[in-house]
């Protein structure tokens, strides 16, 4: 009887195995999931890029669907994702948000000037604890929070159109309802 | 000209502790071990092969000056792994806590030795009672003869 089982325990397991091997190397380990998913965003005051005398708190913001869009001057991957951005800006469907993580105020000013300001509005985060809170590991960073202020997707590295189309845009329409 | 010179060398006896200003040593040994011990526990996400203790990146720089604020802020190690956790999940610890979701990848390998040995010793239980039978059915008649040819084999 083992002489007939045997050799299908082995194709199995091999199959199972394979299985993971296929899924598991086409994973890019730098692509970590984030513990934030489906929790609440944190809660934060940063005084605006622009105005410092303006605070901003994502508690403002609760019954939007809106992106959090962690950026820095000195990133150069920002760079690529920056004119897809620009492009949903001027569309204007979400509400983008800028977080400016551990950068100097007057050179993201800057970068911004040279590039297009596609934020609402950005937030200065000097020390990168905010950047902390959210669990970021490497800029650019964006993540879709939703009408009740919950972390719903977090995308590492820049967006491509790609990934805009086919993951963020459909998750944020169908959050909008 | 003189002065310059002298400020050069005195710039360049000092240096050392400017330089060594990064690694400021903590007053309290028991702290320090704290410290060590905690930043060598966790993953700096940036460079993942690497703990926050080792790594040069901006980011480990951060979460070792966060795992000192909050040291000295009261925090015992657990809360403070756990801060790191509930930020940058699981992968975050160096090395794995055991819980429900990776108890297997523990037990795993040790579950395969024991079925691995199980199938052995039956294969080798099987093979043993097929060459008992084997030698049960040739009879005295055929070893004779089977000894016979041999040797015959032999002379030629």
């Amino acid at each position: 009887m083992s002489r007939r089982i045997l050799p299908i325990v082995v194709v199995v397991v091999f199959a199972v195995m394979m299985g993971f091997f296929y899924k598991g190397l086409q994973l890019d380990p730098q692509k970590l999931p984030s513990a934030l998913i489906d929790k609440p965003a944190p809660a934060f005051h940063l005084p605006q890029l622009h105005d410092v005398s303006k605070s901003f708190s994502p508690e403002e913001m609760k019954g939007k669907v809106w992106l959090l869009n962690v950026w820095a001057s000195w990133c150069a991957a920002c760079r690529s994702e920056h004119p897809l951005f620009m492009q949903l800006a001027r569309k204007g469907d979400f509400p983008i948000y800028g977080l400016n993580y551990k950068d100097q105020r007057p050179d993201a000013m800057q970068w911004l000037k040279q590039l297009g300001d596609p934020y609402i509005a950005s937030f200065s985060d000097l020390e990168g604890n905010v950047g902390i809170d959210f669990g970021v590991y490497g800029v650019p960073e964006t993540f879709l929070i939703d009408k009740q202020g919950v972390i719903r997707y977090k995308h590492v590295g820049p967006v491509s159109r790609k990934d805009w189309i086919e993951v963020i845009e459909p998750k944020m329409k169908e959050l909008n309802g | 000209m003189k002065i310059k010179a002298l400020l050069f060398v005195c710039a360049l006896i000092f240096a050392p502790w400017v330089m060594a200003d990064e690694a400021k040593p903590l007053e309290d040994p028991e702290i320090k071990e704290r410290f060590k011990h905690l930043a060598s526990e966790l993953r700096c996400l940036k460079c993942q092969n690497q703990t926050i203790w080792d790594s040069k990146a901006g980011l480990a720089d951060d979460l070792r000056k966060q795992i000192r604020t909050q040291i000295y802020a009261g925090k015992s190690d657990d809360e403070i792994v756990q801060f790191m956790v509930d930020r940058y999940g699981d992968f975050v610890r160096y090395k794995p806590a055991v819980d429900a979701k990776n108890l297997f990848l523990w037990i795993g390998p040790f579950i395969f030795m024991l079925v691995g040995g199980l199938i052995l010793v039956r294969y080798i239980k099987i093979r043993r009672a097929q060459s008992s039978e084997a030698e049960d059915i040739i009879s005295e008649e055929d070893h004779l003869r089977a000894k016979e040819i041999l040797e015959q084999g032999g002379d030629k």
